[in-house]
């Protein structure tokens, strides 16, 4: 059943696009966007970058996300996964990894590309790609509970950033503290890692809850 | 098709079920029961609360009062799991082709019955030509057989369908009889909801404001 999962979401994605591709062009326009904000002094902008880029991230990563339950929901799918002999919980964490392999692995993957663009040190480019591949799947599962919460709107997608993004404060702390360290292991990084692991604890049972509420 | 007869015998009953979805109260007491083999069509006008009564049955939505009794179900297991639900919607999602929807709801739905064959399943529907076309492009009649092709194949006992005969040409509503009439004969249940008659014995069960 995972496997059947899996092939359909990751078929779906390429059939829809606006996956990955979406993705990048987006975490690129914005990249590209800032320094005409900033100005282009590059001393400025290497302190910024890794804000910057997990801002970009953040961002990026809610892009799809209202899609997220609302398709399957449109076409009277998600009844049946509440039917299914699979625990609803497994099968929405099945998703949640389909969409962070087409949304966040790319995103986290291409980061030191983006930094480039922002002068960011080079040194601090494998924690970069370290904090992103940790912080991109904890961004997707609290951005699911927000799916979850606003499937059964029409228009959920605004409420969905509003409800959600007060929740990944403290993986953006983190996440951004942990590239600004010395070491590419440091404390900081521990604590992302922590909220990661909790959240791929919460976030499927929190998700379940809310779309089996969402039927009544 | 040389499917098995399902077994045990079931009866699937309802007490005394009423719905209220936020202030309007939409039918109250109704009792119905039903043995294998036996089918159930619940009408009324629009409006009156055939969906929600389906989705009463299936365990989606709960009753405000009154319940649903399998009595082979042991305590604590979902009623869902010998069900199968077609609501509005069709249940494929429109980029991939008829095929590749139903090995999804294949295994979605999988309960350990032995599951049909989807050629087959396709065959008896009509719906060979098209099932390597993406859904999407299909029109509503074709998409609906599909979507009947996926209770051949899932093999859930209790069919409970919400306007099953919709955008179908007299062709299709022929085919789909006999498709009911024999899942019948196998000691399957069909409760459906629909304004037309569906070409086999049922029993009615009536809603009113």
């Amino acid at each position: 059943m995972i496997r059947a999962l899996l092939t359909r979401e990751l078929k779906l994605a390429a059939r829809i696009g606006g996956g990955a591709e979406l993705g990048l062009m987006f975490f690129l326009i914005l990249v590209a966007v800032i320094p005409f904000a900033i100005g282009p002094e590059s001393r400025i902008l290497a302190k910024l970058a890794p804000a910057i880029l997990w801002i970009a991230a953040l961002l990026a990563t809610l892009l799809g996300l209202d899609r997220f339950f609302q398709a399957d929901e449109d076409d009277g799918i998600l009844d049946l996964f509440l039917m299914s002999n699979t625990p609803l919980e497994l099968l929405i964490l099945v998703k949640a990894f389909a969409h962070w392999l087409v949304t966040g692995l790319p995103l986290a993957l291409a980061a030191p590309l983006f930094g480039l663009m922002l002068s960011l040190e080079p040194a601090l480019m494998p924690s970069l790609v370290l904090t992103l591949l940790i912080g991109t799947p904890t961004l997707t599962l609290i951005g699911m509970i927000g799916a979850a919460l606003t499937v059964t709107l029409r228009k959920g997608g605004m409420l969905l950033s509003v409800l959600i993004l007060p929740f990944t404060i403290p993986a953006l702390i983190f996440g951004v503290a942990a590239v600004n360290s010395d070491a590419v292991f440091n404390v900081p990084l521990l604590f992302l890692a922590a909220i990661a692991l909790t959240m791929l604890v919460i976030a499927p049972v929190a998700s379940a809850a809310a779309l089996r509420l969402g039927r009544e | 098709m040389p499917l098995e007869p399902f077994h045990p015998i079931l009866t699937l009953s309802g007490v005394g079920i009423s719905c209220t979805r936020g202030e309007r109260r939409l039918f109250k007491d109704i009792n119905f029961q039903i043995c294998s083999g036996e089918s159930l069509i619940v009408s009324g006008a629009n409006g009156v609360g055939k969906s929600s009564l389906l989705r009463i049955m299936t365990g989606l939505l709960r009753p405000t009062s009154g319940q649903i009794k399998i009595d082979t179900l042991a305590e604590g297991e979902p009623v869902f799991s010998i069900m199968h639900y077609l609501g509005h919607q069709n249940s494929l999602r429109d980029p991939l082709t008829p095929v590749e929807n139903l090995v999804f709801l294949r295994s979605l739905l999988d309960v350990g019955n032995p599951a049909g064959n989807i050629e087959d399943a396709l065959e008896t529907v009509g719906a060979v030509k098209f099932s390597n076309l993406p859904t999407g492009v299909l029109s509503a009649g074709q998409k609906r057989r599909v979507s009947l092709a996926s209770l051949l194949i899932c093999n859930r006992p209790v069919w409970i369908l919400d306007e099953p005969t919709s955008a179908l040409d007299a062709s299709a509503q022929i085919m789909f009889a006999d498709v009911m009439a024999s899942h019948c004969a196998r000691g399957g249940i069909i409760i459906a909801a629909t304004h037309l008659p569906l070409g086999i014995k049922a029993q009615e069960l009536r809603l009113q404001l």
